[in-house]
């Protein structure tokens, strides 16, 4: 396995789903390659973050919608139901 | 997006809601639109970005809903539901909006010489942030880099890591294949990394 296929594989090994035979080649070739260590760690942590950043700290709280929203979605369900009618 | 799985309450208030919906109370609706629509909004905000937009998205998503509850499955969370939808909604916004060239990826992914090594030794990352407001400004650092993505890379990334839609569900609201998806999603988090380098690598400042 060559560098360039090992990052072809890193999605699949990230969600771990690298079938068996691959995954052992990915390892292999990752115990022999710092750089690919560099690459591999480095692209976890990117998919960690991704995933982290849209996280708020005070992220129990919902966002509340604003209240003239509120009222047009209401309204405009009324003019909806009027014109079915 | 991921739901924690309904407690039984959860469960009997929204079919309360539902059976309330149903009969047309003015009085439920407005409780789903102030219940969900925060976060529907937020969802909205991420993918079209931009806040006259996003509240349009948010609209014609609760009156898409409101046409369809009669269709609404008892067995699903009216959170997931609604997400699906405001997605959905959002978009076909982006899709219709599509006046702007895309730019190319190329420039963000590794390059690798012949022999199929790296071109260049690729950056090895410091240590993780340790503090609440390191993580903080490591967030607002990750979503400006996002931001940075050419648009459908930067969809596929929100469809996938942060709206937590499986690869199948991305791929039939993005009308692509879902090994299609799962190249997408690659090199957005390939580009996403290169763009990230800068402020992680051991040698940044």
């Amino acid at each position: 396995m060559t560098c360039q296929e090992l990052t072809e594989f890193l999605d699949a090994w990230v969600h771990g789903e690298l079938p068996a035979a691959q995954r052992v080649e990915f390892e292999r070739h990752q115990k022999e390659c710092p750089e690919c260590v560099s690459y591999t760690n480095a692209y976890r942590r990117t998919v960690e973050l991704g995933r982290k950043a849209f996280e708020c700290p005070d992220d129990r709280i919902p966002e509340k919608i604003p209240d003239e929203l509120v009222k047009s979605v209401l309204a405009a369900r009324k003019v909806r139901s009027q014109e079915r009618t | 997006m991921s739901t924690p799985p309904a407690q039984p309450s959860t469960i009997d208030r929204e079919a309360a809601l539902v059976a309330r919906l149903r009969t047309g109370d003015d009085a439920a609706y407005e409780e789903l639109v102030r219940d969900q629509g925060g976060r529907m909004l937020s969802v909205a905000r991420r993918l079209v970005r931009d806040e006259d937009e996003a509240r349009d998205v948010v609209q014609e998503a609760f009156l898409s809903a409101f046409r369809s509850i009669g269709s609404f499955e008892a067995q699903s969370r009216l959170s997931t539901w609604l997400h699906r939808i405001v997605v959905n909604t959002a978009l076909m916004r982006l899709r219709k909006r599509k006046t702007r060239r895309e730019t190319s990826i190329d420039d963000l992914l590794p390059k690798f010489s012949g022999d199929g090594g790296f071109a260049a030794k690729p950056s090895a990352w410091g240590e993780e942030s340790s503090t609440a407001s390191e993580r903080e400004e490591d967030r607002a650092a990750v979503r400006e880099a996002i931001e940075k993505l050419p648009e459908i890379y930067r969809t596929v990334l929100l469809l996938r890591d942060v709206e937590g839609l499986s690869t199948d569900e991305t791929a039939k609201v993005l009308d692509v294949t879902p090994n299609a998806t799962k190249v997408r999603l690659h090199r957005a988090h390939q580009a996403l990394k290169t763009l990230l380098d800068s402020r992680f690598s051991e040698a940044a400042p």
